[in-house]
């Protein structure tokens, strides 16, 4: 096995594309070292990309933020600019694993592992976020949601890397939550996850309405009939029961040991309802 | 029993709460835990498992892993001796499989190689040739005939005919005619329960290293509850004789009964003898969890009777465990404590021990008592709910006491669990109002605590310093308690003794830490070794003052004479009369060997409060209370430590903890992210109520204390979940989709 720690994006990228055995990308390395240590994956190469200059920042940009590959989420915890904008996003990333981990994890990194229970990825999905690629062809801009494949999979082609996330703007009177279910309070993987994320009109009813859910389908799902229920709503009881049903209709979930599918289904409704009260309560809507 | 040990006393040491004589090594990381040992060209060993849960091995090709550079040693079963005795052939046989791979993870084949990387490539290079076999990993699955039959054979005479070959053992206990019983009875509650098998989640995994010399002697360092049971197993499995194996124990990470065994000792030491070379195994978590033990797992069907005014007019249960791959007993204690509790008249219990392809169960803190508690405690509660009536007081009105005949035959001596129940029924907790949704949970709790063989040295240091050497890993603070005991006795101070736990070449023979005994046992030991030095010390003072022997006492740490007819001399003390002891007659020791009896039988009562979340079936735990037992809390910090890790335990067992497996027979979840033990954010405050009713058995009135307390919680949790739902459960663990599945939610 070798390591490379490589000096820019476009040098890990070469790294990657040449090496034809396993290769893994080391930025936190909360999942690869896992691997490693179970013996899941033997790679070849491991290129280690936190070197790489501006890969470790958060940069202010139109008015949303870029977050560095190699952001650690407790660092995005304690920018107050991202959580205020964000603190959906936030607060799923800053779920995932437990303290130590946080100093080490990072969104890209929970995106890239490709799990369909990742806690950063439904919130990103949520806020439209979209993903800096460098790749041996060059740079490209990609959705957050366009970049899950299935369980353990991503769209990234050969040699690419995500270098950054870009959360974009957002106008007043808007905001997100995520809420995931585990069975402990803490140390834990959801066994389904809901981030909603809100935008609210003057008289306080919802102008804009995005819904995605976690660990219920081989990659995170967008209700969108689930989010279009809500649209121009107060969120009272009758629409957020209806919500709830059309989250469990796009949830395609599997029976495995840490849930079932009924359980992954019904908890999914339960929690995108919790979370668009929650996103609502934090964009300033009253009931 | 001896009921006649105990003697009131006023306690100078004993009950304080001193400084941990442990603590600082563990903080520090000087501490030598199992995988800390090591020694010159010590070579790392291996373990093939079985992916399959069952299949006969065929052969196994170890030609390529021997000749890889780097290999020093390759054994498979067949390298190991044909045993006669059953209860040690299974124990072989569970570390090493032998014509069979009894279930997923059952070692094959082992390796041992200069580095961890090189017996990892030599492990790939063992072909082995399986014929897959059907398997059975449900205990309703396996009790059927027709099921596939783990182990032939093995049935006992007394399991009726016409059950699966599964089922090897038949148990009954009780007195009296429960049908009787139900027909006096104004309300009956029938119910079937389940539990999963958990498993005891120690922190640190299994370890040792072993070294076999060419002329046959051999030394092991081991993590284990018990040196001189493993010298047993190993001397057994090994063919050698108990004085050329030295055993050392090492510090422990945990064990609560899981470490009372051995999974990787005897291939340690059959590697080293073949490579000739010292063999270090560690178990990773995932090998502790689908290759060591776990508890068995249980279907019972619970029958009980009451009338109106809450008497229990008759009780029967039928208990169905499997301990996995190889025969236990583990039944036969369930079926004796599961109505141990109550002064019944007519009660009955039946236990089937049924084999299925899961590893080979190991105790686990009052084995085979927490799971029919669990489902006797539930019914209770259940009649409760139906007459209308306290939990408490219908406990109460049942309660064993002084004189009962116990419902598996022994009549109870002073116990405490009257005395229990009253203090959790005065306790503010009982009382406290509960919010809307929330319920509130209680149960009794029960184990038979053991004594057993404890052998204790006690040396004088010349400088008024004291020595204890025991024989029993320190798993719950048994050297701070026995310091403690020897202290008091002694009458000097605490910070003067130090316990050393011996390898199995110092000190004779001491039963395995298990049953609650060491606290109680060895403590026993201890005491009465002291008073064999003080003997001594008191002939060495009546030696210089010119007196008889018999004319000294010992009073407050000197010897002293005894009245004044004696002689009028100033107090000798222990330092002075140690000051001199060379010229006195020599070193000073006190020594006692004995097979104790009279464990005190402990009785403990839960109360939990629980808030269901009736969407999502996760339940909060928002209060808990332990009241126990204890006897004599000599160290009362370590006890409460026992009750709220018994509590927190039982609280994991309850609501996650669970071997899960799959249709293809393999375990699911051998990691800690999916085998949930409980993290300190799912808990409230453990709090917790020594009571002290002395044991008749011990000088001090010890009991045990480290196993009731993994006994009520099941039942309790179950009880207040189900008041809290509104729905009776019957299946442990209450994980969130069961319980959201019975709401009717999904």
């Amino acid at each position: 096995m070798r390591y490379v720690a490589a000096r820019t994006a476009k040098e890990a990228a070469g790294l990657l594309a040449a090496e034809p055995g396993v290769t893994r990308v080391l930025a936190g390395g909360t999942d690869v070292l896992v691997q490693l240590k179970s013996g899941l994956v033997e790679p070849e190469l491991i290129v280690d990309i936190k070197k790489i200059p501006g890969i470790g920042d958060i940069t202010a940009e139109n008015g949303g933020f870029r977050i560095g590959a190699a952001v650690p989420n407790a660092a995005l915890g304690e920018h107050a600019g991202v959580v205020a904008l964000w603190p959906g996003v936030v607060e799923g990333a800053n779920l995932i694993g437990s303290t130590q981990v946080q100093g080490r994890c990072t969104m890209a990194g929970n995106l890239c592992n490709g799990s369909p229970a990742g806690d950063a990825v439904p919130g990103l999905v949520a806020a439209n976020a979209v993903a800096r690629i460098a790749g041996p062809g060059g740079e490209r801009d990609c959705p957050v949601a366009d970049v899950p494949a299935g369980p353990g999979k991503t769209t990234l082609k050969t040699g690419e890397i995500v270098t950054s996330i870009f959360l974009p703007a957002r106008p007043d009177r808007a905001s997100d939550a995520y809420l995931r279910f585990i069975p402990r309070t803490e140390m834990d993987i959801a066994v389904a996850s809901a981030a909603v994320s809100l935008e609210l009109a003057a008289d306080g009813t919802v102008k804009a309405a995005r819904i995605v859910l976690g660990a219920v389908a081989p990659t995170v799902v967008v209700a969108d009939e689930a989010g279009k229920l809500l649209v121009g709503t107060k969120l009272d009881d009758a629409t957020l029961a209806r919500m709830a049903k059309a989250c469990e209709a796009v949830c395609k979930p599997i029976d495995d040991k840490r849930g079932t599918v009924a359980f992954r289904t019904r908890t999914a409704g339960t929690l995108a309802r919790r979370a668009a009260l929650i996103a609502y309560a934090r964009a300033g809507g009253k009931k | 029993m001896s009921l006649d040990e105990y003697q009131k006393r006023e306690f100078k040491q004993v009950g304080t709460r001193v400084r941990r004589p442990d603590g600082v090594d563990k903080v520090t990381g000087r501490a030598m835990y199992g995988a800390d040992a090591t020694a010159p060209g010590m070579l790392t060993g291996r373990i093939l498992r079985s992916p399959h849960a069952h299949a006969r091995i065929r052969s196994i090709d170890t030609k390529a892993a021997e000749a890889l550079p780097g290999v020093k040693a390759v054994l498979t079963g067949a390298d190991l001796p044909a045993q006669e005795d059953d209860f040690i052939r299974d124990v072989q046989d569970n570390c090493m499989a032998r014509g069979k791979a009894l279930y997923d993870g059952h070692a094959v084949a082992a390796v041992a190689a200069v580095d961890a990387a090189t017996a990892k490539a030599a492990l790939k290079l063992i072909k082995v040739d399986y014929e897959i076999l059907p398997h059975v990993t449900e205990v309703d699955v396996a009790i059927k005939p027709g099921a596939p039959v783990v182990l032939a054979g093995r049935s006992l005479e007394n399991v009726p005919a016409g059950m699966s070959e599964n089922v090897t053992s038949h148990c009954e206990f009780g007195h009296g005619d429960p049908a009787k019983g139900f027909a006096k009875a104004d309300r009956i509650v029938e119910r079937s329960f389940r539990t999963a098998a958990t498993h005891q989640g120690y922190i640190e995994p299994h370890a040792c290293l072993a070294s076999v010399s060419s002329d046959g002697k051999a030394d092991l360092w081991c993590c284990t509850q018990g040196q001189y049971f493993v010298r047993t197993l190993c001397a057994a499995i090994m063919g050698m004789e108990a004085s050329q194996l030295r055993v050392t124990a090492s510090e422990i990470g945990g064990g609560f009964g899981g470490k009372t065994t051995v999974f990787i000792e005897p291939v340690a030491l059959a590697l080293s003898r073949k490579a000739g070379r010292p063999v270090k195994i560690v178990m990773t978590r995932d090998e502790v969890f689908r290759a060591t033990g776990p508890t068995v797992h249980t279907s019972m069907d619970i029958k009980i009777g009451m009338a109106k005014d809450g008497r229990i007019t008759g009780a029967e249960a039928h208990l169905r465990y499997s301990g996995g791959a190889f025969p236990c007993g583990t039944v036969d204690m369930g079926a004796q404590a599961a109505f141990a509790a109550y002064d019944l008249d007519n009660v009955r219990t039946y236990g089937w021990n049924v084999l299925t392809n899961r590893p080979k169960e190991a105790a686990y803190r009052a084995p085979g008592a927490p799971q029919a508690i669990y489902a006797v405690e539930s019914v209770i509660d259940e009649l409760c709910q139906d007459l209308g009536l306290d939990p408490i007081d219908v406990r109460l009105k049942n309660a064993a006491k002084k004189g009962t005949k116990s419902s598996y035959g022994p009549t109870f001596p002073d116990i405490g669990l009257v005395a229990t129940l009253e203090a959790a029924k005065k306790h503010p907790h009982y009382s406290a109002p509960l919010a809307e949704g929330q319920g509130r949970g209680i149960s009794c709790g029960f184990w038979f605590n053991f004594g057993g063989n404890s052998c204790v040295s006690l040396n004088i240091n010349t400088d008024g310093t004291v020595g204890v050497t025991e024989g029993n890993p320190d798993i719950g603070g048994s050297r701070a308690s026995i310091s403690l005991m020897a202290a008091e006795e002694l009458g000097i101070d605490y910070d003067r003794v130090r316990t050393i736990v011996a390898d199995t070449s110092s000190l004779g023979y001491n039963d395995v830490t298990d049953g609650s005994r060491v606290t109680f046992a060895v403590g026993l030991a201890t005491i009465k070794a002291a008073r064999a030095a003080v003997r001594v010390m008191c002939e060495r003072a009546a030696k210089i003052w010119g007196i008889d022997a018999d004319a000294v006492e010992w009073k407050d740490g000197a010897a002293v004479p005894a009245g004044p007819n004696a002689g009028k001399f100033p107090p000798m003390s222990l330092a002075e009369i140690a000051a001199v002891s060379f010229e006195t007659g020599g070193p000073i020791a006190g020594h006692h060997e004995v097979n104790v009896d009279g464990a005190g039988v402990s009785f403990g009562v839960h109360i939990v409060d629980v808030e269901v979340d009736k969407e999502t079936g996760a339940t909060k735990v928002l209060r808990y209370t332990v009241f126990q037992d204890a006897g004599k809390a000599v160290h009362p910090s370590y006890v409460e430590g026992q009750m709220q890790g018994g509590a927190v335990q039982g609280i994991g067992w309850a609501l996650n903890e669970e071997y899960i497996y799959g249709a293809d027979g393999r375990l699911q979840n051998p990691t800690f992210l999916d085998y949930r033990v409980p993290v300190a954010s799912d808990l409230p405050m453990i709090d917790t109520v020594i009571l002290e009713i002395p044991n008749p058995g011990h000088p001090y009135g010890v009991r045990g204390v480290g196993e009731t307390g993994i006994v009520p919680p099941l039942a309790a949790l179950s009880n207040a979940v189900s008041r809290s739902a509104g729905i009776r459960l019957s299946e442990l663990p209450m994980s969130p989709p069961r319980v959201l599945k019975a709401l009717g939610g999904s």
